[in-house]
C-alpha cells in the first residue's frame, strides 16, 4: 500500500496531467483526449513511481523504456514527461503546431524522454520487444514497457509481437492494455471484437494481471509482479473509463479525437480543479 | 549470361559472407524471417548464432522489432526477401524505421524476376521506386558479389536506414577484389564512351558491359556507369555524362516506373536535358520460369540495351 502523502501526490500530479491533456487538444483544435484520459494514471505511476529515468539525460542508455503503442494519446505522454521535467511545461499549448516539436504522435527524434516514434497501430509493441531483446543480449537490468489500446489489438501485428516476446521469454518486457472498451467507431465489441482479451494473452503464453487501471495500489501491485514473473512477458489488462475524470467525456467514444470547444473545456478545467482543491485540502 | 568461364556468385551470397566476415563488430544484430538459408544470413547465424534472431513469418513485426533493437544502440540487419520487405511490411519501415531514421539495413534478397521459378508473388519488380521515396532511406543496388561485399561494409559504417537489393540468381564478378573501391553515392564509370552512356544497377551492368562491347564492333563509343547507390544518386557523374555523351540508356531489373529510369530521368530534366531510353519492365508482373529465357521475354538483355542505345543516339539533337 502507497502512504497516503506518496498516494495524494500521484493523485494530484495525475490531476494536473490531465488539465495540460484538455488544454494540449483545446489548443491544437484536435488530438485525441478520450483515450489520454484513461491512460493517465497508468504513466503516472510509471513515470513518478515506478520508471527510471533520468530527464537531464533522457537518452541514457541503462534508463527503464516506455513506448506508447497507441501513438494517438501522446497528449498524455507529452503532459506527463513535461510534469516529470523532460521539458516546459509551457510548450504544452503549443502541441501539434507548426512552431512547435510536440508532434501530433510521439516522434523520438523530436521530443525529448520520448522513446520509440509511434502512431501507426501494432507497431509500438513489436519497437517494445525488440528494446527488451536489446537489453537482454547486453544482460542490462533495464525494464520496457508498452502501453497498447484494446481497438489497437485489431491489428494483426500486435499478435506477432505477443508471440515474439513469449518466444524470447522477454520477461523484461511488461505492457499495459488500456482496456477501456471503445474505439473512433463505437465499442469495440461491435466494431470488431478482440475479446476474449485474457484468454487470448495467456494462450500466447503471456503473464495476465487484471486491474483497476485507476486504482495506483492495484498498478504498483502488479508491475510488482511484473518484476517478480520470470521467463515469460507479462500484460497488465488495466480496466480503464475512457475520458476519466471529466463528466461529461466518460464512456463517451465521441471523445476519442475531438477537442472541446471553449466552454467544454473550460467546463473540464473547472472540474479538475475542483478534485484538486478537494486532493490538497486533505 | 552464357560464358560459363566467368566466376558467378549471387550477390545474396555474397551477403552472407560479408554479415560474417564483418560481423566480429558486437554492435550487429541479424533478424531474419524464417528465409536464413535462402538469404543466407544462416552465414552469419554459423558464426555468431547469439546474434542472430529468427523473428519467424511475421516481417512487419520483424522490421518493428528491428527499430526497437535500433533506438538500443544495435546495428541491426533485417533480412527476407524483397517482396515482403519492401512490399509487405512497407508502411513499418516507413514509420518505424524512416521517420526516426533507425540504424536498420533491410538485405532485400530475391529482388526482380531472376528470381525465377518461384513466379510472380516473389518477384519484388517495384521495390526500389517503394524505398527510394521513403525519407531517410538510402537504396543500394549491387552490380557482384564484390560490389556487395564492400556494400555491407559501407551499411554497417553508416548510421541510419539502408536498403540493400540483392538477387537469388548466381551472376558474373566483374569487380577485382584488389582493386574495387566503394564510395557512398558515387557511380563508377566501368568504361569511358563518348557517343551514349549506359547507365545500370544491380545484374544489368553486367549486361550493359556486353552492350558495350556489341556497340563497339558497330563503331559506337558507350560509356558504361554502375549505380550501385541509387539514393542517394550521384548527379554529378549522370550529368557529365549528359553533357559528354548527348544520350542515356538506363538498365535496371525492375520496372520502368519508381526505380533507377526515374531516379536518372530527375536529375537530367532538372539539369542537362538530353534523350534518356529505359531498359526495364515494361508494367507488367513477372512469371515463373528459368531466369535467362525470363529475362530475355521482358526485354532485360545486352541486346535490348543495344537497340535502346541506338535509338537515344537518333534522338540526340
Amino acid at each position: 500500500m502507497l502512504e497516503k502523502d506518496k498516494l495524494k501526490q500521484l493523485k494530484i500530479t495525475a490531476t494536473k496531467i490531465r488539465k495540460h491533456i484538455i488544454d494540449e487538444v483545446y489548443h491544437a483544435a484536435s488530438g485525441h483526449p478520450g483515450g489520454s484520459l484513461s491512460c493517465t494514471d497508468i504513466l503516472t505511476i510509471l513515470y513518478f513511481h515506478e520508471m527510471r529515468v533520468d530527464p537531464e539525460n533522457p537518452n541514457w542508455p541503462d534508463r527503464d523504456r516506455f513506448v506508447l503503442s497507441k501513438g494517438h494519446c501522446a497528449p498524455a505522454l507529452y503532459a506527463t514527461l513535461a510534469e516529470r521535467g523532460f521539458f516546459p511545461v509551457e510548450e504544452l499549448i503549443k502541441f501539434r503546431s507548426i512552431e512547435s516539436y510536440l508532434q501530433g504522435h510521439p516522434s523520438m527524434k523530436d521530443v525529448p524522454g520520448v522513446d520509440m516514434s509511434t502512431g501507426s497501430l501494432g507497431q509500438g509493441i513489436s519497437a517494445s520487444v525488440g528494446m527488451a531483446l536489446a537489453g537482454k543480449l547486453d544482460n542490462k537490468d533495464y525494464r520496457v514497457y508498452a502501453l497498447l489500446g484494446d481497438g489497437e489489438l485489431q491489428e494483426g501485428q500486435v499478435w506477432e509481437a505477443l508471440m515474439s516476446a513469449a518466444h524470447y521469454k522477454l520477461d523484461n518486457l511488461t505492457a499495459f492494455l488500456d482496456h477501456n472498451g471503445l474505439q473512433i467507431d463505437g465499442k469495440i465489441t461491435e466494431v470488431m471484437s478482440p475479446e476474449p482479451v485474457v484468454d487470448k494473452f495467456k494462450a500466447f503464453g503471456w503473464n495476465v494481471i487484471i486491474i483497476d487501471g485507476h486504482d495506483y495500489d492495484q498498478i504498483i501491485n502488479a508491475i510488482e509482479t511484473a518484476k517478480k514473473t520470470k521467463g515469460m512477458p507479462t500484460m497488465i489488462v488495466a480496466e480503464t473509463t475512457k475520458g476519466k475524470g471529466v463528466s461529461f467525456m466518460e464512456n463517451q467514444a465521441g471523445w476519442h479525437g475531438s477537442p472541446p470547444n471553449k466552454e467544454q473545456r473550460d467546463q473540464a478545467i473547472a472540474e479538475l480543479d475542483a478534485f484538486l482543491a478537494e486532493l490538497e485540502g486533505e | 549470361m552464357a560464358d560459363n568461364t566467368v566466376k558467378k556468385i549471387a550477390t545474396r551470397e555474397a551477403y552472407g559472407s560479408a554479415l560474417a566476415e564483418f560481423g566480429g563488430n558486437e554492435k550487429i544484430i541479424v533478424l531474419d524471417a524464417d528465409l536464413s538459408k535462402s538469404t543466407k544470413t544462416d552465414t552469419f547465424k554459423k558464426k555468431y548464432p547469439e546474434r542472430f534472431i529468427n523473428m519467424g513469418i511475421a516481417e512487419g513485426n520483424m522490421m518493428a522489432v528491428a527499430a526497437g533493437l535500433a533506438t538500443c544502440g544495435k546495428i541491426v540487419f533485417a533480412s527476407t526477401f524483397a517482396i515482403f520487405a519492401a512490399e509487405r511490411a512497407c508502411e513499418q519501415i516507413r514509420n518505424s524505421i524512416c521517420y526516426p531514421r533507425l540504424n536498420v539495413k533491410i538485405g532485400a534478397t530475391h529482388a526482380g524476376i531472376s528470381v525465377g521459378e518461384d513466379g510472380a508473388s516473389h518477384q519484388a519488380v517495384e521495390d526500389i521506386g517503394i524505398m527510394r521515396s521513403m525519407p531517410n532511406m538510402t537504396v543500394i543496388c549491387p552490380a557482384d558479389a564484390v560490389e556487395t561485399r564492400h556494400a555491407v561494409k559501407a551499411a554497417i559504417e553508416y548510421d541510419g536506414p539502408v536498403y540493400l537489393r540483392l538477387g537469388r540468381l548466381s551472376i558474373p564478378v566483374i569487380y577485382d577484389e584488389a582493386t574495387y573501391k566503394f564510395e557512398w553515392g558515387k557511380g563508377i564509370t566501368l568504361s569511358d564512351g563518348s557517343d551514349v552512356t549506359i547507365i545500370a544497377t544491380g545484374l544489368m551492368v553486367h549486361e550493359a558491359i556486353a552492350a558495350k562491347d556489341i556497340l563497339a564492333k558497330e563503331g559506337i563509343s558507350a560509356r558504361i556507369i554502375d549505380i550501385h547507390t541509387i539514393k542517394p544518386i550521384d548527379e554529378d557523374i549522370i550529368i557529365k555524362a549528359a553533357k559528354e555523351t548527348g544520350a542515356i540508356v538506363t538498365a535496371e531489373e525492375h520496372n520502368m516506373y519508381g526505380g533507377l529510369a526515374s531516379a536518372v530521368c530527375e536529375v537530367v530534366s532538372q539539369n542537362y536535358p538530353v534523350p534518356v531510353k529505359v531498359v526495364a519492365i515494361k508494367d507488367k508482373f513477372g512469371k515463373s520460369g528459368k531466369p535467362a529465357p525470363l529475362m530475355k521475354e521482358y526485354g532485360l538483355t545486352a541486346e535490348d540495351i543495344v537497340e535502346k542505345a541506338k535509338e537515344a543516339m537518333k534522338m540526340k539533337k
